[in-house]
Parts: C-alpha cells; structure tokens; sequence
C-alpha cells in the first residue's frame, strides 16, 4: 500500500518527528512555509537562517541549506548571503523575541533598505525557549514571568505592530501580511506571495503568523485555540498590511 | 516605608537565582535591568515579584546592550542598579560594561556562565572568565567575585553593591548555569544586623541646583581627543586599581604553602577539588588546594608564594585554560610546572581530580 | 564520615520527576541534611527525557554532578538510555517494570536490577496522577536518605493547599508513598 505523505517534499524525513512541544504553531507555520516552497521549485536555492529560541530547533527541518544564526540576528545573515550571492532565495525565520526586541534594529533597517529577503516571524505573545517572559507583544495584562501581575501599558507601552511598522517604513515593492495558524490555506498563500515578492526582486517581504505556545500559556487544547482566536485577535489583525502595485516602468 | 526583605537570619533551601535575588534585594539594589537567557532567567522571575513589595523597580529592555546601559543610567542616576546575564549576552553587555570602566561607574552585574563560544549550551562552562575580567577594548578594571556556592552567591552580591560602590569599578559576581539552577541550603540575612554598612549612592546627575549657578555641571564623558589623554587617564586608573588590588582580593586554600603538587581551581570546581585534596590528604599525599576567590584582582602576591613552593600546580577549570592564563600571567617567573585539567563546558568531579593527582604523584 | 547518597531520577516530561527530586531534597534539608538537587536542562529538556541529580548527605556537598550514582530509577524508555552511564558495580538500576523494549539496554554491570510496577500500581490501584509518588516512596524507602514521616511532611508542605480543598488527596497521596516503599521491600 502507497502512502500519500502529507509532509511536504522540502521537508526532512529523518529529523521528525519534530522536536516542538504538542500544540506548537512552529510545526504549522513549517508546513505552509514547506508547501509554498515546493510550489514555487525553489528548495535548491533556498537558504533557510532561523533564530534562537524555539525557531532554533527547526534548523534541521527542512532539506535545504539553513543557517542557525546568534538571537536577533537572522535578518542580517540572511541579508548577507542575498547581497553575496543574489540567485539565493533569503528565508529569515524568527520569533516575537528575535525580531521585534533584540533584533529590530535588524529588522527596521533591513525593511528600510528593502533588502530581497523574506522574513516570517511567529509571534506568540512571549519568549517560548526560556521560559515564558514578556515578549514586545504580550498583551495588556496578560500575565508572564517577567510580568507576573500583567503587563501594564502606562508602565511598558502597548504590543508592537509589527507588520504596520515594516509597510509604514518600506517603500514601494515590498509585501507585507499578518497570517495566523489557524488558516493554514490563508498562511500558505501569504508565504507564498512573499516569497514570489523576492523571486521578482521586488523589494523587502515580510510575515509575521499569529501562532500557539500551549506550554508558557498553560493553556488545554480548547483554551489555546481561543486565547488565538479571540485574544489574540483582539489587538493583531490578520490580512495583507501591503501588497506591491504591478510593476510599472518610472515616468509612465 | 516598605519592610525590609530579610529580618533576622533563617536557613533556607532554594537556586541560586533565587539566591541572588534576595541578595541584591537586601543589598539595597532599587532597580534591576534584563533580557532573558538562560540559565538566568530565574533572577528576573523573582524580582518581578518580589520588587513592588519593596519598593524596588524593573525595566525588561530589548537585549543586553540595552541591559547594559540602562544599568549605566541608572547608576548615574544614583540608584543601585545591577543586570544579570549568561553566554552571548554576556557578549553584548562588554559594550556597556566598557563605558563603565572608563567612566568608572558602580555597575553590577550577575554573569551566569554557559557553555561557549556563541550559544553552545544553556547549561555551564567556566569559559566566560577572559570575558567578565578583561573583556571590552580595556585593560580589565574591573572587580569579579568567581563564587562556588549559595551562601557565596548571598555574600558576595551583597559584597559587590558595596564594593562597586564604593571604588567605583564594575563589579561582577561569576556563578555558572550549576549553581544558578541548583537548590541547596544556605543562611540568608539582614547585612545591616550583621554590621554591613550599605556603602551610600550618590547621583552623578541630576542632583539639586542649577548647574553652572548652583553647583558645577555634571559633565562626564568616555572620549579624549589626543593620545597623551588617554594615556594619563589609564594610568592614573591603573594607580588606582593597583593600590587597591592587595585589600580587595580574597582567596581559599588548604596546604597550599606544604605541597609537593597544588591543585588550582575557581567557582563551583573547587568544591569537587577540596573534597578530592581533602581525601588525597588522608590518604597521606602531599597536594594542596588553592582558590582565588577575587579572579579581578587576583591574589597575586600569595599565588606566588605558592608558585614558588610547590613543585607542580595543576589548573582545573571547565574550560581551556581562561583562569590557568590570568593566573600565568600572575606568576611569571616562579618555579613551579604547570600541568592541566581541562573541560570545557563540563563540570568536574572529585573522582577526577583525584585521579589525575594520583597519576602525577 | 559516610558519603552523600547519590540518585539519579530520569523520565519523560510529565512524570514528575523533576517535583519528586525536588520534595525530597526538601525533606533532608528539613531533616538537617545537606542536600544538593540540580534538574538537567536546556533545550534537551524540551521535549527529551527529563533528569534529576541528587545528593544527600551529612557534609556539605562537592561537584553538583557525578559520575556514578548509587541508585539510578528510570521511569521510561528512553530514560533507560539515557541513565546507563551513571551505573556502576555499586549501582542500584531500578526501573519500571510496564517499559517496553528496553531488554537490550538494561546494564548488566549493575549491583542489583530491580522492576518495579510502579504505573501499574498508579493505574489499577490507586491513580495515574501519583504515579511519581509512588517513585518517590520506592526512591525514600530504598535510599533511606529521609524518613518516611520526614517525606510525608515535605509533600504536605507542597500540595497541603490542594489536600485543604479535597482531603481524600492526602490519603491517596500518602497510600501511594507507602505503597511505593513496598515495591521495593527485599532491596534494603
């Protein structure tokens, strides 16, 4: 009997099953990223860098070159292999922690010089790896470990907006989306369309996936997908933030 | 006025970082900076809440160079401030950590050591050693404190608020991811009943009148403009950490002036080295134990004396050779050989230690 | 003086490992013994077998870590694995008898290898939840590092709150520590 194998092609057999927590949206964001990949017929030229954090234990998941890069700095290295070698495909994958903290920095000028790379980000309101503290978009009062009486946003602001800050800084060229694991289809499409974005050389492509972390959320299977769903919901909205106009020659 | 967080003195049982937690609450510390890394994480989980009870404050920035120096703010600003960090981040905090020293600001600092280099592991090495004595673009002035268990980890935090304080030099306290996740027993206390006198906090900014009118201007700056500067500015801070070195370092030893052969280490791989040289004793060996305690400044004087006594020392450390080269450094010229017991990024145990000392005895 | 005891405690996130250790660490030290526990972890811990080091004795404790333990429980598969290299010609390997397909690997250099049914004991006795209980009362009664009623004190320190809300819980709790100590009757 032949089994249809619901892995994608790009991923590697041999490193799963994977070493994510169950209820994990690492393992759903993978598999869009994987599918969208083996739709576009890039895995031979794909250069996969992933953070530190719970991004890290991905650096053996697929079949395709991948860099696991120092905390925050995924989106230069991957910027350094596309500027080396254009003909790469620049994947930089990262968490809330890698890409809005420590390595927005990173981030806001890379979007700023609209460097061909596409970067997803998961953001699970908090810092999965170590334990579960505050995270840029932990929400107001949603309790963590560095914010055990709930976050306060008179004393710590408000959660970032990622994608709204890359379109407001990006110039023409660049998409930007907000996709969630709970709509794999929708997410497939956004990675997908990101990653055309920088096979056209457009410009700067950018994802940020709502997702789950039921072990620092202490949360059963129907109480995570409504901390998602409804919570989560309440202050990122999911749908393409920018999307590039159809290239057009300059003066027409 | 918010009750003081240790009265008396109790014996409790918990980790490290929960250790250092209360210890630099009874220090007097007002604010804690941090980012998260592991094996540390724990200090800021305890803070967080524990701070609001006493009056004490907590900013979460977004990485340790913002750690760093938000710590150097608030050190200006003249409250006890201190951060606590591990591995890379300890990395990034020499950034700031060298406008300290220059500046000569009385920044503390935790330093959870982890395997190396870059991430490597979570765990613990030894290997941060080069990095938090003479790390930066500086000459290394600065006071670290290597301590090997939890009630060294309650003194000496409490110990380098004052220390800092008062010379005004950086000052860390060098544990490993061991004794910050480890629970064992120690005596915590209220310094102030013990006759530790907090060393006073004095702003460098924003103290009461106009400047210019009032009082002078707090100018301060890490930047000279010609080479002759900066070659007096380092010479006269020279003068001064080296005047101050012989009062401020601490060491342990054990036999260490009637040995044939003395066993070196620091931190959590002395405790396995005493037990060995301890029993090696017993069974009639002529091997001693030294520990600097202070590895910035080291015990020079006496670390000569042993050198020049003993006919071998044999440097133990879960890295490869970081506390054997300050130590060389130390004792240039003397006579004895140097042998090696060297694990990166492992811990070590009495059984083997006791087992090289037997191979070369 | 005697030598501080040396356990090594290993099993799949969820087990309990971690909270058993924990406990009885807390319990010598309550006693006035030294006692030194240390959890293994990093990013093996997520999602790898979960282990614990423990010491307890009458000195102050050395190296946090060792090499050989002298009684070694393993409560899974891959935990039998992962803990042969802490077994020794002095060594006790415990481990639960409900493991499959570890025949292979249970050392064969051990003093003394002893099943116990300890998940059988949890599920058809008494109740999946005390399963680490049940270790933990074979882990007391075969160390002798605290006493029975010492380690009854320090789980009523830790989920007394609980046993306030149902005391039919401290029943099954304490049940299972001493049904725990009986599976291991015949080692001591």
């Amino acid at each position: 009997m032949s089994m249809q194998l619901a892995m994608p092609k790009s991923w590697r057999i041999d490193t799963k099953p994977h070493k994510f927590c169950p209820g994990c949206g690492h393992g759903l964001v993978l598999k869009a990223l994987g599918q969208a990949v083996d739709e576009l017929g890039i895995q031979e030229k794909t250069v996969y860098g992933c953070d530190i954090g719970c991004s890290l234990l991905s650096w053996d998941f697929f079949n395709c070159d991948s860099i696991q890069t120092h905390h925050g700095r995924t989106t230069p290295v991957i910027t350094g292999v596309k500027r080396a070698d254009p003909e790469l495909i620049g994947i930089a994958y990262m968490g809330d922690g890698g890409g809005y903290a420590i390595g927005s920095q990173h981030l806001v000028n890379a979007a700023a010089r609209n460097e061909k790379i596409t970067v997803i980000l998961v953001n699970n309101t908090q810092y999965g790896m170590t334990g579960g503290q505050m995270a840029p978009t932990t929400m107001p009062g949603q309790k963590t470990e560095t914010s055990p009486y709930g976050r306060d946003p008179q004393k710590t602001g408000h959660p970032t907006q990622g994608p709204e800050m890359v379109a407001a800084i990006t110039g023409e060229g660049a998409y930007v989306a907000r996709g969630t694991v709970s709509n794999p289809k929708q997410l497939k499409r956004y990675i997908k369309k990101a990653l055309e974005n920088q096979i056209s050389g457009n410009g700067f492509s950018f994802v940020e996936v709502l997702a789950t972390c039921p072990t620092n959320w202490r949360t059963n299977a129907e109480d995570t997908w409504k901390f998602l769903e409804k919570e989560m919901s309440k202050y990122f909205k999911v749908g393409e933030i920018k999307v590039p106009r159809p290239r057009q020659e300059e003066g027409e | 006025m918010p009750e003081k967080p240790i009265q008396g003195e109790k014996r409790y049982f918990m980790t490290g970082n929960e250790v250092v937690a209360y210890a630099a609450l009874a220090a007097g510390a007002d604010i804690m900076y941090g980012y998260p890394i592991t094996p540390q994480n724990e200090i800021m989980h305890y803070w967080t809440r524990l701070a609001p009870r006493y009056g004490r404050d907590f900013l979460q920035t977004e990485d340790e160079l913002s750690a760093g120096f938000t710590t150097v703010g608030g050190v200006m600003a003249g409250k006890k401030s201190f951060t606590a960090t591990a591995g890379p981040g300890n990395t990034l905090m020499q950034e700031p950590v060298s406008m300290a020293e220059a500046m000569r600001l009385p920044m503390v600092v935790v330093i959870m050591q982890r395997g190396g280099p870059s991430t490597a592991t979570v765990i613990y090495s030894q290997q941060e050693v080069t990095m938090t004595t003479i790390g930066g673009n500086g000459e290394g002035f600065r006071i670290v404190y290597s301590t090997a268990n939890h009630q060294e980890l309650f003194d000496y935090t409490i110990k380098a608020f004052n220390v800092a304080w008062k010379y005004r030099f950086p000052t860390f306290i060098l544990g490993d991811g061991y004794q910050a996740k480890m629970r064992e027993s120690l005596t915590m206390y209220d310094p102030e009943e013990k006759g530790i006198q907090p060393a006073p906090a004095e702003r460098y900014v924003g103290k009461p009148g106009i400047p210019g009118v009032d009082r002078p201007p707090g100018h301060y700056r890490n930047t000279y403009n010609v080479e002759e500067e900066i070659y007096e500015v380092v010479e006269n801070v020279a003068r001064e950490f080296n005047a101050i070195a012989p009062g401020l370092a601490e060491y342990d030893s054990l036999a260490a002036d009637r040995s044939d052969l003395v066993v070196v280490s620091h931190g959590v791989v002395s405790r396995a080295v005493k037990e060995a040289v301890v029993e090696l004793r017993e069974a009639g060996l002529k091997v001693g134990y030294f520990r600097p305690i202070t590895l910035r400044p080291l015990p020079e004087k006496e670390l000569r004396d042993v050198a020049n006594k003993a006919k071998a020392l044999l440097m133990v450390e879960s890295a490869k050779g970081q506390m054997a080269r300050l130590v060389k450094d130390a004792i240039y010229g003397c006579s004895a050989d140097m042998l090696t017991l060297y694990k990166p990024g492992m811990g070590i145990t009495a059984e083997e230690v006791a087992a090289r000392v037997r191979s070369v005895l | 003086m005697a030598k501080a005891v040396r356990i090594v405690l290993a099993g799949e996130g969820g087990q309990g490992v971690q909270s058993v250790a924990e406990i009885i660490a807390e319990a010598a030290n309550e006693e006035g013994r030294e006692a030194l526990y240390i959890p293994n972890f990093g990013v093996e811990q997520r999602g790898g077998v979960s282990v614990a080091y423990l010491q307890i004795g009458d000195a102050p404790v050395g190296s946090p870590k060792f090499l050989t333990a002298d009684i070694v429980i393993a409560l899974s598969d891959r935990a039998v694995y992962r803990t042969r290299k802490y077994v020794g010609s002095e060594t006790v390997f415990v481990y639960d008898a409900g493991i499959k397909g570890v025949e292979g690997a249970i050392p064969d250099n051990a003093k003394r290898v002893l099943a116990i049914p300890a998940l059988q004991v949890a599920n058809e006795e008494l109740n999946p939840r005390v399963f680490n209980v049940i270790i933990m009362g074979a882990v007391v009664k075969a160390t002798a590092v605290v006493s029975a009623d010492r380690a009854k004190d320090a789980i009523e320190k830790k989920l007394g709150y609980k046993f306030e809300k149902n005391p039919d819980l401290r029943n099954l709790n304490f049940r299972a520590l001493d049904r725990g100590a009986e599976l291991v009757v015949g080692l001591v």
